[in-house]
């Protein structure tokens, strides 16, 4: 199965539309995607306009690939879970976001943690014309790295031992 | 025993998706700590586990009568835990968990959100006035009159 999610507070058209004719097109019928409320409506795919955090961990779970917008919610369980992801950065200029840091996001997560990031439309179409080949990136742990948690747990200590 | 120190009580809060996913991969700094972790969404409280949960509502600065209504909530939630620390990873309600927990003596931490790769977010440039460990997860955004960066969350 192949999920698409496009996070919980605007939709994503541009995305959902590229996903639906493309799938029209190639006869993919296992496509389930999250679409957000008030957007355009797929006519190729199952879709769901939310979904509650325990649905949302089942879809995600029993899918094979995940597209999504470039939220670090999806990316980081992505590359948690070892499972391909493929994103596209809503632009705030497009009213698909509050702000326009899905960008950099994307652009940094494709440098640091090898993401597959399509910046526009025809990329995502090429990328979903090659979705076979997609590869699962960086593969991460279950908690931050070491040196984060422990410049948190010294400071943390350090109130501690003043109380 | 002598040396035995007093466990510190915690407030992790932040609201939905990543800001929550990503406040969650920072657990194990909150070992030997009373953590309450408070988030936007009754469905994350199966995240946590047996660890104390409050539900908080979402704000953003779009919608006036529902960011009062979230800080609120959060101004309330402070003034009944008390807590020693707050941390946060944003957006929000993060930003007023950190802003109430200082006024009433907790020390607090921004973790600024990994999304913010260019520049910090809006909340994270307002808290650094007053935080008491400011964080980017990004070295190239720290510097010694701004967050500092132990590293990030992936």
């Amino acid at each position: 199965m192949i999920f698409v999610t496009v996070g919980t507070d605007l939709p994503f058209d541009r995305l959902v539309r590229v996903v639906d004719s493309w799938a029209a097109e190639t006869g993919r019928d296992d496509v389930f995607a999250q679409i957000g409320e008030g957007g355009w409506e797929p006519s190729h795919i199952r879709f769901t306009n939310f979904l509650q955090p325990p649905e949302f961990i089942e879809r995600f779970n029993s899918a094979s690939i995940i597209i999504s917008h470039a939220g670090m919610g999806t990316i980081l369980s992505a590359l948690h879970h070892g499972k391909p992801i493929l994103v596209m950065p809503k632009r705030a200029s497009l009213r698909e976001h509050r702000n326009e840091h899905q960008l950099a996001t994307a652009r940094h997560m494709k440098e640091m943690a090898s993401v597959n990031v399509a910046f526009d439309e025809t990329e995502l179409r090429q990328q979903l014309d090659q979705i076979h080949t997609l590869l699962p990136s960086r593969q991460i742990g279950t908690h931050a790295c070491n040196s984060l948690i422990r410049g948190l747990k010294q400071f943390i200590g350090g109130v501690a031992a003043k109380l | 025993m002598a040396n035995q120190v007093k466990r510190p009580k915690v407030l992790a809060i932040a609201s939905g998706g990543g800001h929550w996913v990503q406040l969650l991969r920072l657990r194990p700094a909150f070992e030997g700590c009373d953590v309450t972790y408070a988030t936007v969404r009754d469905g994350y409280r199966a995240d946590v586990g047996k660890a104390n949960f409050r539900l908080i509502r979402d704000g953003n600065r779009w919608n006036k009568i529902a960011v009062l209504r979230s800080a609120a909530g959060i101004l309330w939630l402070v003034l009944t835990l008390r807590p020693d620390v707050v941390i946060s990873t944003g957006a929000a309600p993060g930003f007023f968990g950190v802003r109430f927990g200082k006024w009433m003596g907790a020390k607090v931490i921004w973790v600024d959100s990994v999304a913010n790769a260019e520049e910090l977010s809006m909340s994270g440039q307002k808290a650094g006035a007053f935080v008491d460990l400011w964080l980017t997860q990004w070295p190239h955004l720290a510097n010694d009159n701004g967050p500092k960066c132990f590293g990030s969350v992936l």
